[in-house]
């Protein structure tokens, strides 16, 4: 099967449908981290500082503000018991620790992200220049200014087009949802990217891609309908890398754009 | 009594004989595997690994009209990575975590099944998976997890001894099938992500008793040390876990080598840290070094060698030679003369920008990337461990392979700790957000991949070191290569296809969807006149044959 996915612009402006805020994501492995490698490359400040709301919250009953009062642990030190990696910290706080104090908790990807960026970056971290998010208000720009809910759905509450962002917050960082919020073309998961099809008889479809393979493609088309094509029976194929969703840069003051972050981090799913 | 006794016995013993003598692998069937090509009598299918069945009832003009005739369910979630063995009508498989079944090749059907509860100390890196066995007379040999080696009768399944190599708790494990060489059992260790020092170990194999053992770092006075600094080479890394290859006309062993480590932060070892990422070349009498050709001196990207060595006696401009083919992880097709490992030809079969090519004497010129930037091949490199074929028909090497596949690689100092992961690397994808495939599918959903890398089978000419045809595929793909007597190329992918390309052009002739991933390699094999070809996919064996 030789028939190679590409890129075409051409058509872009006739499809008004892809005009949506693709945030969503199918991929729930910690962002920029790889199977067996050791710490982050990097640790974003957006996460770092999401972390550190969680741990004022969550952790300091027990560690401190300082993340000291643990003997044998000095978080601002790098001083841990028994971790090493990222991946230790995330399993130390997800399963605690038996025979300890150390319980554990059940934290979300994003959250996890933000709380192992935080205790890497605690001795720098900076409190006194968080913005710190309203996510009422940040709520209210969504279904508002923002006409975030033109194409996004909330826990099933809105169009299928893009998609569904009600548990958005527990599978992309609080980093990446700031990013995707000012550039969103930039941001935009190869999972979310938009097809554009033609059948060999001429048919046109166009929608958004829930899963290829070498022979077939399987999307949402721009009438809602699961469809299922053979690419044996395309004439044309085309991933696109670019979205219209708009960039929230200029239309929102940075207060505002840390205000519907925190109500996306919010988003965590039907319980 | 004692009469009457030894009586009975020694008539035991001659009406087993004809029994016991048909069913015995010798090591003389074993030098002539490709003369019984209705079993698979090694992991790759002979001595030379070239992976090529001579069977040709099913050909091109046929393929079409085969059908399932049975499938086997792994009793196990892990990854299926089994190669078969079929001897005289019995199949040989492994399932995770280490029991050996034996099966009536026709049918699927059990005759028993071996189990070996391993130690709850191990901790293979990636999975807890097993290849294969080997066999020798009426005995199999089966490397363990916990690193163990294991003897089990061919009859009923049955141990005959067991012995301990190394320490699971350091990391040391075992994942693949034995390489048997005259009477011995030739096996490596895993554990490249542990900080383990790597070695080859050959036992006897009517005892189990050690008989040499090759260290795949050379310790203070031995030729090769000055490539470490200081001690670094006690937790050098250099694992062994895929099977290696055997010359009988030159007595040669041949294996490759995995990563230094830690992986990826070559400042705290620096120097070209042999034997890693090398192929060696060992006497099977004695596990003594004749030679030696190493891949990716210095290696920060994880670029293991431990590919099969494809062994194949060929012309070359214009004269016979002894000829080692290897498709690196690194993203190089090498050709080797296998007599003293010197490099006759290499070049890029997939984007390559760690290096801009290969010296006169296959040094790799290096181009490190700057920090940030992208690294081609990513982690899981150019190839990996899947199996390559060669046809001595069509005189290609074929491989799977990832294409446009990157890394953004980032060293971070690690404190070695026994039986703790000793990587020392912070990578990434080049797309915020989206992880970079990994050496195992996650689930039935896969969008992602053509941004980041896809999958392709590529025909290699030796002769030129250049593709000669590329069958590419969505998913980056995972799987072995069998060609067969009629140029039929059996492949599967990660999708969960299993496929039959034409092996002169790649067109594709017959597609199976099997749903699981497939991570192993195929084999054919015959049974009353018929051909047949198995493959594992996700937690099934799936066997084919035309239809009747």
């Amino acid at each position: 099967m030789k028939l190679r996915n590409c890129v075409s612009g051409g058509w872009l402006a006739q499809c008004s449908f892809f005009a949506a805020i693709i945030i969503g994501t199918a991929v729930y492995v910690p962002a920029g981290y790889s199977q067996g490698q050791d710490r982050a490359p990097q640790y974003f400040p957006a996460d770092i500082q999401y972390g550190a709301q969680i741990f004022a919250t969550q952790c300091t009953p027990c560690h401190g503000v300082n993340g000291d009062q643990i003997p044998g642990v000095n978080f601002r030190a790098g001083q841990f018991k028994r971790v090493i990696s990222d991946n230790d910290l995330r399993l130390t706080v997800t399963n605690g620790v038996p025979g300890t104090g150390m319980l554990p908790f059940t934290f979300g990807a994003s959250e996890l992200t933000g709380i192992v960026a935080y205790l890497r970056n605690m001795n720098s971290f900076n409190a006194r220049g968080m913005m710190i998010g309203d996510a009422s208000h940040g709520r209210a720009l969504f279904e508002g200014a923002g006409n975030c809910t033109g194409c996004h759905a909330v826990n099933g509450k809105g169009p299928r087009l893009a998609p569904d962002l009600g548990d958005i917050g527990t599978l992309r960082t609080a980093d990446l949802i700031q990013r995707t919020l000012v550039d969103p073309a930039g941001t935009i998961l190869p999972a979310n990217r938009p097809v554009r099809a033609v059948t060999k008889d001429g048919k046109v479809i166009s929608g958004r891609r829930l899963n290829e393979d070498t022979y077939s493609v399987q999307l949402i088309d721009e009438q809602e309908h699961l469809t299922s094509l053979s690419k044996a029976d395309l004439r044309e194929y085309a991933v696109l890398k670019t979205t219209t969703m708009p960039s929230y840069k200029d239309k929102f003051s940075a207060q505002e754009l840390a205000d519907l972050a925190a109500y996306l981090l919010s988003l965590k799913g039907v319980k | 009594m004692k009469h009457s006794l030894r009586g009975s016995l020694l008539l035991s013993i001659i009406c087993l004989i004809p029994f016991s003598l048909r069913a015995q692998v010798t090591t003389e069937r074993l030098l002539h595997a490709s003369d019984e090509p209705q079993n698979w009598l090694t992991y790759s299918g002979s001595y030379a690994s070239q992976r090529y069945s001579p069977l040709s009832q099913v050909g091109p003009g046929n393929v079409k009209n085969l059908e399932l005739k049975w499938v086997f369910q792994a009793q196990s979630l892990q990854k299926f990575e089994t190669t078969p063995l079929v001897v005289d009508g019995v199949m040989y498989i492994t399932q995770s975590p280490n029991d050996i079944i034996a099966l009536d090749a026709k049918t699927g059907r059990a005759f028993w099944l071996y189990h070996y509860a391993p130690s709850p100390a191990a901790r293979p890196c990636c999975g807890i998976v097993n290849r294969g066995v080997a066999i020798l007379g009426d005995s199999l040999f089966m490397a363990t997890v916990d690193a163990h080696l294991v003897s089990v009768d061919a009859k009923n399944g049955h141990a005959r001894w067991d012995v301990k190599l190394a320490e699971a708790s350091a990391g040391y494990a075992m994942t693949m099938a034995p390489l048997v060489v005259k009477d011995k059992v030739i096996v490596g260790v895993a554990g490249g992500e542990y900080g383990i020092r790597g070695f080859i170990e050959a036992f006897d194999a009517a005892s189990g008793k050690q008989v040499w053992r090759f260290d795949t770092i050379p310790q203070p006075g031995e030729p090769g040390h000055d490539s470490w600094r200081g001690r670094d080479w006690e937790h050098g890394s250099a694992a062994v876990w895929v099977t290696g290859s055997y010359d009988p006309e030159l007595n040669l062993t041949y294996w490759g080598t995995g990563n230094p480590g830690p992986d990826w932060n070559p400042e705290q070892r620096p120097g070209d840290n042999l034997y890693s990422d090398s192929t060696v070349a060992l006497d099977p009498d004695t596990g003594k070094l004749k030679w030696y050709f190493q891949f990716t001196p210095g290696d920060p990207y994880d670029y293991d060698s431990v590919q099969v060595p494809v062994l194949v006696n060929s012309n070359w401009k214009g004269s016979p030679r002894k000829l080692m083919l290897w498709g690196n992880r690194n993203g190089f097709f090498y050709v080797l003369d296998r007599t003293n490992g010197k490099f006759l030809t290499g070049s890029p079969f997939v984007k390559v920008n760690w290096a801009s090519g290969l010296d006169a004497n296959g040094r790799p010129i290096i181009t490190p990337q700057p920090t940030g930037a992208t690294t081609y091949p990513g982690i899981q490199g150019g190839t990996n461990w899947y199996s390559p074929s060669y046809s001595p028909r069509t005189k290609l090497f074929y491989l799977s392979a990832w294409e446009d596949y990157g890394t953004v690689f980032s060293g971070i100092n690690v404190d070695y700790n026994e039986g703790q992961r000793y990587t020392g690397g912070a990578n990434a994808s080049p797309i915020p957000g989206a992880d970079n495939p990994l050496g195992q599918r996650l689930g039935p959903i896969n969008v992602y991949t053509e941004a980041l890398a896809h999958g392709a089978v590529i025909a290699m000419d030796p002769e030129t070191a250049k593709p000669k045809w590329k069958f590419e595929m969505h998913d980056v793909n995972t799987s072995g290569i069998l060609t067969t007597g009629s140029d039929l190329l059996f492949v599967g992918g990660r999708e969960g296809y299993f496929q039959a390309l034409d092996a002169q052009s790649g067109q594709l002739l017959w597609k199976q969807n099997l749903g699981g991933e497939i991570i192993a390699g195929p084999i054919s094999f015959q049974v009353d006149g018929k051909q047949y070809v198995t493959i594992a996919s996700g937690n099934g064996l799936f066997t084919y044959a035309l239809r009747e």
